[in-house]
């Protein structure tokens, strides 16, 4: 069957088996591989992306079928003209990640967290990424990381870095 | 921690991680992120069965699946002399494919290639195998009667794998009769599964000039070479193995599984790529566990709190096949560090192990060798011993710490602990958690009925393996290497035998360089994981990075910088004994003003080097003279609800001492990391069997991993006492927070619960086990 879907900005129109998983669709028919696949239960939340702007969606949960016609945010889109998302760059600066495999999942479950709570305190962050799985961190930076990235995008425009 | 305060000054730096602009933007290049063209996928068929006769295999619908190129049984392997697989650890072997029979639930049974994921797995349902079910052995004690033999392949006819032991069996004994006081308890750590994000997995080929390419989630990518080429006939140099970055390791990614071998048997009798991905069942099901060790500690102590002796006695469960990964003089690891930070006398620890119908493993998790085991061992008996006195839990283990002026402390079990300030770092723990007013409180709520409990773990690790006296996997000793090459810009390439899952090599490594030799580490690249390039070496598990890799790329530095010294005095017109290096520079003796920078020297050792040897390269392969005893104190507060048995986690100070610290940044985050991995087995984390031998943690709605919620928050500190014998002095931390945490969790919940008379509780202290001992008690109570 046929699906046509926005990712990132950019309309990708592909022939697909109809159980074809979304997390499957994005990394091996439209080659973004910064979505991960960590379990088979929806449990780890590796696989998070953005669908139309602001819902948080385990993509391994959703057959690409169910994304024809929206709009879809994976990793590969968070840096705009070669400067890094605030989020990025708060993983980055607290040491928010080790390995990096739940990295994807966790920018992306947080970008919708502060599109819903621009303000959220540590419980509101940790019950907000209570969906993906960290297994190297303790999740401690994770915390930090989103607390920088909620500073950063709340300056004015144009402050923040 | 000192924060930077010379422009080149890399060790000890708070330096933010090289590899990470990669990682969060999608870039990074993990297993599955690989395709070739033509490449077919592999999918397992795995035993429904704990143990049974496989009476038939028809794979003839497998075969009519669309997509479906091939399937293999056990019997083709077989018959290609590739049936079994030997184990890391060199005494059993492993079923790449059941052959005759299986021994555990989920084992490899067939394997389907075809042309996509899905085809894959829908050939793989479509195999029809007939079982004949066999009697169940499904715990140690059982397997002991050899009732059952489990594995008539083997040449011994018993279920009985190995029986070890160290220190003085008899003058224990005698010790231990003499002693005024004495304890015994049977404390059981249960089976865990180090679960990383991602599973393990492959792609396989063969190239234009039949050599393997092997991409492969590996901790230890030339052991896998080697041991490939051994199983195989495979010349070596026809295997080029590759790891690229793996999400996360923590010992599952050491042992070579049944998978790689299928996908290499499929890309050359099909003549194109495979991949193979467990998922995640496959991953908790099929690949190492950890622990399963049921450990019988006694401790004899004088009146006053002096302990005498220590016995521990263990019966371990390896599953259907002895696939611990340790080297080949230590059946049990390095579980002889059980004597811990104390100053035993007299000591005797032995392991006896069995076969089971239990997946086969006793790896490494976050551990060097059931170290963890040891360390849990110990510090709850410590704990047990201190209720016994009626003795407060630091006094006795202050009294019973092995002093600062003992090192080298030779142990009663055979290690000689390299340095430590044991009573120090206790003392930096208490002040920080404030035990003073925390007893207070406590005795406040204890008056009013309420349940707190403090918990304490001063443990020493033992890392670094290993000395090549000692230290072997399959016999390749466990030395370490470097190989570093300056360009003559002064940027410059390192590249290890270890690889990174996570623990920030390409930054830590860049920093040593740039230390030693006065450089910019943003522009020293390293590079792991790549056999054709890599200098020999064992890999990266049991913290051994850092104390054996990190002293080899030292080394190495060192060699290049004698060699920089010959072309320094070159440029300086002097001669080689007038040229010092002082503040990351070349100088004249005495002449401050007449240096030469290691930039300069490497530009002119490519372009300018007078007599010198042309170019600026090393390399150092590093056999460590000793292990590094890495140790701290840890603390834990929990508050538990009486009614519900939930037990909160209120604070937890970790006070490691790692010896010197390359990056706090990255240190700290690995105490996180571990201290959470800790915090799972304490309290949620297990692989359990039931009587059938059914594994009921076989995801991870079943197997449970902490999330942000209920993952405490984490206050960290440290002391520093350089290893004497390390080139810098570093320790290794990796497996710390791992190895010593979870007895601190335990005996904080003990504490908590020992107003009811509760005593020992096996872990995981899940809220139903913590009420059940609640209620058991005050329905004693009442009777």
């Amino acid at each position: 069957m046929k699906v046509h879907v926005t990712i990132n900005g950019v309309n990708y129109e592909k022939d697909v088996e109809p159980r074809t998983l979304l997390a499957y669709f994005l990394r091996e028919d439209c080659g973004l591989t910064g979505t991960h696949v960590g379990c088979d239960t929806s449990s780890c939340g590796c696989c998070v992306v953005v669908m139309d702007g602001t819902r948080a969606v385990k993509s391994c949960t959703m057959f690409a079928a169910q994304a024809d016609g929206h709009e879809i945010l994976t990793v590969e889109g968070l840096a705009e003209g070669g400067t890094l998302h605030a989020l990025q760059q708060g993983f980055w600066d607290q040491h928010g990640l080790q390995c990096g495999y739940c990295t994807p999942g966790m920018l992306l479950t947080s970008y919708a967290l502060l599109k819903h709570q621009p303000n959220p305190s540590e419980a509101d962050i940790r019950e907000g990424l209570s969906g993906n799985l960290c297994r190297c961190t303790g999740y401690q930076n994770i915390v930090k990381a989103v607390q920088q990235a909620a500073g950063a995008l709340g300056q004015p425009v144009g402050t923040h870095t | 921690m000192s924060i930077q305060t010379k422009p080149l000054h890399s060790v000890g730096v708070h330096m933010k991680r090289k590899e990470d602009p990669r990682f969060i933007q999608g870039k990074g290049h993990y297993i599955d992120d690989l395709s070739f063209p033509g490449m077919l996928y592999l999918s397992l068929v795995r035993s429904t069965y704990p143990h049974a006769e496989i009476t038939n295999i028809d794979i003839s619908e497998a075969m009519k699946v669309p997509g479906v190129k091939a399937v293999i049984t056990g019997k083709d392997l077989e018959a290609a002399g590739l049936g079994w697989l030997p184990t890391f650890h060199g005494f059993d072997k492993q079923m790449v494919l059941a052959i005759g029979k299986v021994l555990f639930q989920y084992q490899e049974v067939a394997a389907v290639f075809a042309e996509t994921r899905a085809a894959a797995v829908d050939g793989a349902e479509a195999v029809q195998v007939d079982y004949a079910p066999l009697p169940v052995v499904a715990d140690p004690f059982a397997s002991k009667t050899d009732k059952t033999l489990l594995r008539p392949d083997r040449e011994s006819k018993t279920n009985h794998i190995f029986h070890w032991e160290v220190g003085d069996k008899e003058g224990t004994a005698r010790a231990m009769a003499s002693s005024p006081k004495r304890i015994k308890q049977r404390l059981w750590f249960q089976r865990c599964h180090p679960a990383p994000l991602e599973p393990c997995g492959c792609v396989a080929y063969f190239d234009t000039m039949g050599r393997l390419q092997f991409h492969v989630t590996s901790q230890a990518p030339h052991v896998y070479r080697t041991a490939l080429s051994l199983v195989t006939g495979i010349p070596e140099d026809k295997i080029h193995v590759m790891s690229p970055d793996l999400g996360g390791g923590f010992g599952n990614k050491v042992p070579v599984y049944p998978g790689y071998v299928c996908a290499i048997v499929g890309a050359l009798k099909i003549g194109r790529p495979v991949k193979w991905i467990e998922t995640r069942t496959e991953n908790l099901t099929s690949t190492g566990f950890a622990r399963d060790y049921h450990m019988d500690v006694e401790i004899g102590a004088t009146a006053d709190g002096k302990v005498t002796a220590l016995h521990v006695a263990t019966t371990a469960d390896h599953g259907a096949f002895d696939a611990a990964a340790d080297p080949s003089k230590y059946p049990a690891g390095i579980f002889g560090i059980v004597t811990g930070s104390y100053s035993f006398p007299v000591a005797h620890a032995e392991v006896d192990a069995y076969f089971t119908n239990k997946a086969p493993g006793g790896i490494a998790y976050r551990c060097s060798f059931r170290v963890t085991e040891a360390s849990y061992a110990i510090e709850r008996g410590m704990d047990i011993l201190a209720d016994e006195l009626g003795m407060d839990a630091v006094e006795l283990r202050k009294k019973n710490f092995i002093r600062k002026d003992q090192f080298p402390y030779p142990s009663a079990l055979g290690f000689t602990y390299d340095s430590g300030d044991y009573h120090k770092t206790l003392d930096v723990a208490l002040e920080k958690i404030g035990y003073t007013g925390l007893l207070k409180e406590q005795a406040e709520k204890r008056a009013r009925g309420e349940l707190m409990g403090i918990g304490f773990s001063t443990f020493t690790e033992v890392v670094g393996a290993g000395p090549s006296k000692h230290f072997d996997i399959l016999g390749i000793k466990m030395f370490d290497s470097a190989e570093i090459r300056i360009h003559p810009t002064g940027a410059g390439i390192v590249r290890t035998g270890t690889k990174s899952q996570g623990q920030g090599h390409e930054t830590t490594w860049a920093q040593i360089v740039a230390e030693e030799l006065g450089l910019d580490p943003q522009t020293i690249m390293v590079e792991e994981g790549d056999t054709d390039t890599a200098p020999y070496g064992l890999g990266t598990y049991a913290s051994r990075s850092t104390p054996v890799a990190g002293a080899a790329i030292t080394m190495a530095a060192r060699r290049i910088r004698e060699k920089a010294r010959k072309i320094a005095a070159h440029l300086l017109e002097v001669g080689e004994g007038d040229v010092e290096w002082i503040d990351y520079k070349f100088q004249v003796k005495g002449v401050p003003a007449k240096t030469v920078t290691m930039k300069e020297v490497a530009f002119a050792a490519y372009t300018n080097m007078a007599q010198n040897e042309p170019g600026l390269e090393a390399t150092y392969y590093y056999d460590p003279p000793n292990m590094t005893y890495p140790n701290g104190a840890y603390v834990a507060v929990v508050d538990i609800d009486r009614e519900t048995g939930e037990t909160k986690v209120r604070r937890f100070v970790a006070v490691d001492d790692c010896g010197v610290v390359i990056n706090p940044m990255i240190v700290e985050g690995q105490i996180h990391g571990g201290l959470t991995e800790g915090f799972a087995m304490a309290f949620i984390q297990e692989i359990q069997y039931d009587a059938q031998g059914n594994n009921l943690n076989t995801n991870f709605t079943d197997y449970l991993v902490p999330t942000s919620l209920e993952t405490p928050h984490w206050e960290t500190g440290n002391t520093v006492t350089p290893s004497p014998h390390h080139p810098m002095g570093a320790k290794g931390v990796g497996e710390s927070p791992n190895v010593g945490s979870p007895a601190a969790f335990v005996n904080a919940v003990i504490d908590a619960l020992s107003p009811l008379g509760v005593r020992h509780l096996d872990m995981p202290l899940t809220r139903d086990k913590v009420w059940r001992a609640i209620r058991d008690a005050e329905v004693k109570k009442k009777a």
